[in-house]
């Protein structure tokens, strides 16, 4: 009897000690962290008031003819798709995107976008649909002008746009080619034409933003292998299946959560906090002085596409994130965008400018917390073990979707 | 020969609890030496600084959310509680441990009357200990409050 108490008394304490250290044991605090990350707790799509046809069907199904449609570039070559390829995340594995020319930014993915308050690395644009506008008439990128945009769904697209958005303005006296961002002479032919036409023609162009906007509004993160764990432990329950973590998983997790300090950009259920952070990044050899944030607020102010402008179906007070935006603060120069690290693990390269290859050289990049080619870089630097860094890896690809 | 076993049992016995007894000592010293949680008044209702002002707010999303732009009702009254309507109340803060400041700018956008106040462009970008500093000009003179929120 009283040897039987004593292993008795051994196996509850050996059990007590290993299930103390054992992967298993997540504090509340640490399960309420998990839970926040899961898609489970994403909020309904935020509405886009600027937008009146954001949620519209019709503008949505006209948006995706409108996003593969490469009428909408100077050439006819490039669409919204050369770079944005649905089969990859909508992005495109390059450093750069790479349109009629190699641009100075990485390819942003797609999915979850309409979550975002501002739009682009530095969120120069307040709106998916000022966003979208913007490529087209990019000499890098779409190389497009607005009179041809809006002959071009005249010809192409008319009866659809018509249904959407009311009747075509009369466009047959206008030029072929005239925008004011294009060559001298698209531009010269744009001032040359009457402000009611120029304005008829920036509604028809704006429009285009806004179908192409309701389209990408339905891109939304795909459930993925965090995610069907993070719904078990929030219940309590032990993730089975493809939802159970590795030990090394679910190391890489608890590095996630704590000491990497990854949750201070990284958090909510799309891993981003939608603001703009100087990590310290190379700048980009050869490219023209990189402001990030700090050079795109005036920028955006002056967008006659944003939110306050003459095409938003938004009244002023609805425009929150340009009426609340700050314009002084010194940690935004060099800060660019906190991305979302849902499928980040399969979409390198990383960065900006796709400065960085792997994920390993990232967490590298984390843990030497170099300074900042300008203004002030916001990491403190983080040792990692050998096996942390895997972990960290681990758990990062489980944030991709399930194939 | 049956005294041996129960000598041994006990000899178990004693190193398991000599063993329950080291680590509770261990655990109880950690806790004594651990610095103690600091203390810091996380009510959304205070007194300013130079104790002008009775400051509370209520926000319109409840708790108070994180990537979410939101708003609150600031009320300021006197200590003795008579509101104060006409005061200039400009939003600051950060989070000290991280030295960065609010993602936005929030502003007062409406005074409500009877010392009410809607501030709009509320945001916190991620959880932890975020500091709202209020600045208060009014007749009753110029002063300060703060907030510390738990996120």
């Amino acid at each position: 009897m009283a040897p039987r108490a004593g292993a008795a008394v051994a196996a509850l304490l050996a059990s007590l000690i290993l299930a103390a250290c054992g992967p298993d044991d997540f504090s509340d605090d640490e399960r309420k962290i998990i839970r926040s990350l899961s898609l489970a707790e994403l909020s309904p799509l935020p509405d886009d008031p600027s937008n009146r046809f954001a949620d519209d069907p019709p503008a949505a199904a006209f948006g995706k003819t409108l996003f593969f449609d490469a009428g909408l570039s100077g050439g006819g070559d490039i669409s919204c798709a050369t770079c944005h390829k649905a089969e990859r995340q909508f992005q495109d594995h390059l450093p750069r995107g790479v349109g009629v020319a190699r641009t100075d930014r990485r390819t942003m993915p797609l999915a979850g976008v309409g979550w975002s308050p501002f739009l682009f690395w530095d969120g120069r644009r307040d709106s998916f649909w000022a966003q979208a506008l913007a490529p087209l008439e990019d000499p890098r990128e779409h190389a497009g002008n607005r009179t041809a945009f809006a002959h071009h769904v005249a010809d192409a697209h008319g009866d659809r746009y018509g249904a959407i958005f009311g009747p075509l303005p009369p466009l047959a006296h206008l030029p072929a080619e005239a925008g004011p961002k294009g060559s001298p002479a698209q531009q010269a032919a744009w001032q040359a034409m009457s402000e009611e036409d120029r304005r008829a023609v920036d509604r028809v162009f704006a429009n285009i933003g806004k179908a192409l906007a309701a389209f990408e509004r339905t891109i939304h993160p795909p459930r993925t292998r965090f995610d069907l764990f993070a719904e078990a432990v929030g219940k309590g329950e032990e993730p089975a299946g493809i939802a159970a973590f590795t030990p090394l998983e679910r190391e890489g997790l608890r590095l996630f959560i704590g000491k990497a300090n990854c949750l201070e950009c990284h958090n909510g259920p799309r891993l981003t906090d939608d603001h703009f952070h100087n990590t310290g990044v190379p700048a980009l050899a050869g490219a023209p002085p990189d402001r990030g944030r700090a050079g795109a607020v005036a920028e955006l102010a002056a967008d006659p596409f944003n939110c306050f402008g003459t095409f938003s179906d938004a009244p002023a007070a609805a425009c929150t994130a340009l009426r609340f935006m700050r314009s002084d603060d010194p940690a935004m120069e060099r800060a660019y965008k906190t991305p979302s690290l849902r499928g980040a693990a399969s979409r390198p390269p990383y960065m900006h400018a796709g400065q960085i290859a792997t994920l390993d050289a990232v967490i590298d990049h984390y843990s030497r917390a170099p300074d900042a080619p300008s203004g002030t870089s916001e990491l403190r630097g983080v040792v990692f073990t050998e096996r942390g860094r895997k972990a960290l890896i681990a758990f990062l690809k489980t944030l991709d979707p399930i194939p | 020969m049956p005294a041996q076993p129960a000598t041994g049992s006990r000899r178990v016995m004693r190193s398991v609890l000599g063993v329950l007894v080291a680590v509770l000592a261990v655990y109880a010293g950690w806790k004594l030496l651990a610095p103690p949680p600091p203390e810091i008044d996380v009510s959304y209702n205070t007194v300013s600084a130079d104790g002008l002002y009775q400051v509370m707010f209520e926000t319109d999303v409840e708790p108070v959310p994180v990537g979410e732009t939101h708003s609150w009702v600031l009320s300021l009254t006197t200590p003795e509680g008579a509101p104060v309507s006409d005061a200039t109340i400009l939003i600051d803060g950060g989070m000290p441990a991280h030295g960065h400041g609010l993602p936005t700018a929030p502003q007062v956008s409406e005074n409500l009357g009877e010392g009410r106040y809607r501030i709009e462009g509320m945001r916190f970008n991620m959880g932890g200990h975020w500091e709202i500093r209020i600045a208060i000009s009014a007749p009753p003179g110029d002063d300060s409050a703060v907030f510390n929120l738990e996120l």
